[in-house]
């Protein structure tokens, strides 16, 4: 299981900076949304998988008697989903009004700001 | 929010905000300074398990600078904002840039940390782009790419320092962390850490962004930008380096390196540059360079020098960025080849202004000169001559692109500008909003000469800052002590 999740977070982020890295405005987006994924399941994977385990203590002890799924990665990752659901959001407007006001999605092409002025 | 389409009510609230706003963190400010650090809890949720909040001395001075920063801006911004702007509430998420960043000053929590980071860039992300010109919009995109990107790379390595020690609360990663027996993979996290915040930093081989997007916005924004927003990076950096990762030789000798780039690079940035706004985003490159340098070196010298930069540096690079804004209202453009003959129109100005320029210079005694005394004097100590030549040098292209700076836009001839019709000159405005723009000026530049008059009081601050900076036992103790004996 954790080699499977490694795997794919391993994926995830590479496919993110590659798409991050290339010339589209689209696939800017994109590449944001698959690193974002990424760095969650990380998140979850490091908090250390635990099947059917829940944080509960059982009533006639006052400890935890063996291992159990820790649940911070989750409050964590319940956060940065959110947080990075709305910086997606803005980043699409954002693109959307950039492509409509620039008239080209080419970042390559996008130089107004370096330009001598 | 109820006054979302009455300007002047959201003026009014703003500069009352502010005021308020200073007024509390002074009194915080000196009852930490005679009572030592205090913490919050949370929830009442004890340490390590709930969310910290830590005002060290170190935590208020930089939450005091902001309320100063913030002060001036708001009032800056009352009056230099066009309304179109203020319409689509400028205001309420200014303060919220402002919420963020003396939220990320104090907490002791580092996924909180996170969290107002977030607060800070979306904030951010906002006032770049309020307005949509066309160069604001590229630039934001740029600006949101690579912030984007950092907050990711800090989000990694928040996972990872987790996964590695089971905690989040700064004071108990300080603890666990120098338990760890994988010292590569502590290693790996810290540079993690150094990159997500050398990218917000705007430190060496990361700095792209920034020069790309800190002219586009109006000078209002760019003020805050370039007074605070890199300094919450900064802040970040040596709050994790002396905390958490302390005392490992690799990791100070790459901020070493690190700095004393940024400050070649930042430094030879500014003098090719033509506009008056990018030659300070380039200062603002090479200045960081400086601070890092003083961490990197990590004697209680350095970062006392560290301390007295960073809060010398807020201050003048707001007041410029602001002083950029004036000039541009005044003459109508902000290339410095087409500026010229300041001096000879507005002669009292041009001696205000001349304050907050040379105080960047640090030409005794004004405040940039002092703490280049510490830093100096502990790259001696350290034996680290490569970091005394940048200090230097970076001393020196300041020196002359600022002189360069007042010979273009004080002193030469004007070259031609093309009046612009529907233009709001400064000229053309009442005496109110004149005073608008000008009364920031003054209040921040008076704040410089204090640092710089001063620097005894500054000096005597910075010292115990570095001193609880370098001894992280007494942040711990600090952290878990109230947690013993809750009031």
């Amino acid at each position: 299981m954790e080699i499977l999740f490694a795997i794919i977070i391993g994926v995830l982020y590479a496919a993110g900076i590659y798409m991050i890295l290339r010339r589209s405005l689209v696939k800017l987006i994109i590449g944001i949304i698959l690193l974002g994924n990424g760095a969650n399941l990380l998140i979850f994977l490091l908090g250390r998988i635990t099947e059917g385990a829940p944080p509960i203590i059982p009533e006639e002890s006052k400890v935890f008697l063996e291992a159990y799924a820790d649940p911070v990665p989750q409050a964590l990752i319940l956060t940065a989903i959110v947080i990075s659901f709305g910086l997606q959001s803005f980043a699409i407007i954002l693109v959307k009004r950039a492509h409509k006001v620039v008239k080209t999605d080419d970042l390559d092409e996008m130089n107004a700001t370096d330009e001598d002025s | 929010m109820f006054f979302w389409y009455r300007i002047n009510a959201q003026r009014i609230i703003s500069i009352l905000g502010s005021i308020l706003h200073l007024g509390l963190t002074i009194y915080v400010f000196s009852f930490i300074w005679n009572n030592g650090t205090q913490t919050l809890q949370a929830g009442s949720w004890e340490a390590p398990f709930g969310i910290t909040f830590v005002a060290d001395s170190f935590s208020i001075t930089l939450v005091l600078l902001t309320a100063i920063a913030g002060l001036a801006v708001s009032i800056f911004s009352a009056s230099s904002m066009i309304p179109d702007r203020l319409r689509f509430g400028y205001f309420p998420i200014f303060h919220f840039l402002l919420l963020g960043l003396n939220g990320a000053f104090l907490t002791g929590d580092i996924f909180n940390l996170y969290v107002w980071f977030e607060i800070i860039i979306i904030s951010s992300f906002v006032l770049i782009t309020l307005g949509g010109e066309k160069a604001q919009l590229e630039g934001a995109v740029k600006y949101f790419t690579l912030n984007f990107l950092a907050s990711m790379i800090f989000l990694t390595a928040i996972a990872v320092l987790y996964g590695l020690t089971g905690s989040l609360n700064m004071a108990d990663l300080a603890i666990k962390v120098a338990e760890v027996e994988n010292r590569a993979l502590v290693q790996i996290t810290a540079v993690l850490f150094l990159i997500g915040f050398g990218i917000k930093a705007a430190v060496f081989p990361l700095y792209f962004w920034l020069p790309a997007s800190y002219h586009t916005p109006p000078s209002a924004v760019s003020a805050i930008f370039g007074g605070l927003l890199t300094k919450v990076g900064v802040y970040a950096l040596i709050r994790v380096f002396t905390l958490i990762f302390v005392g490992d030789a690799f990791l100070d000798e790459l901020l070493l390196v690190i700095a004393i780039l940024t400050l070649f690079s930042g430094g030879v940035g500014a003098l090719i540059q033509n506009n008056v706004k990018k030659v300070f985003s380039y200062l603002i490159i090479c200045h960081i360079g400086y601070m890092i340098l003083g961490l990197g070196m990590f004697t209680e010298v350095a970062i006392a020098g560290t301390i007295f930069y960073l809060i010398h540096d807020i201050i003048v690079k707001t007041n410029l960025f602001m002083v950029s804004g004036l000039i541009y209202r005044i003459k109508g453009s902000s290339s410095m080849r087409a500026l010229g003959g300041f001096y000879s129109d507005y002669p009292k100005l041009s001696l205000l202004i001349f304050i907050p320029l040379f105080s960047l210079v640090g030409i005794p005694p004004l405040s940039g000169f002092w703490p280049k005394i510490s830093l100096i004097t502990a790259s001696f100590n350290t034996e680290s001559y490569w970091g005394l030549a940048a200090i230097i040098f970076a001393s020196f292209i300041t020196l002359v692109v600022i002189a360069k700076l007042w010979a273009e836009v004080f002193w030469k001839n004007p070259g031609e500008i093309r009046k612009r019709i529907k233009f709001d000159y400064f000229h053309k405005m009442g005496k109110y909003r004149k005073l608008g723009f000008v009364a920031p000026i003054v209040f921040l530049s008076f704040v410089s000469l204090y640092i710089g008059f001063g620097a005894e009081n500054i000096q005597i601050l910075s010292s115990r800052v570095a001193q609880e900076l370098m001894d992280n036992q007494l942040y711990i103790d600090a952290v878990f002590n109230n947690v013993q004996n809750p009031e």
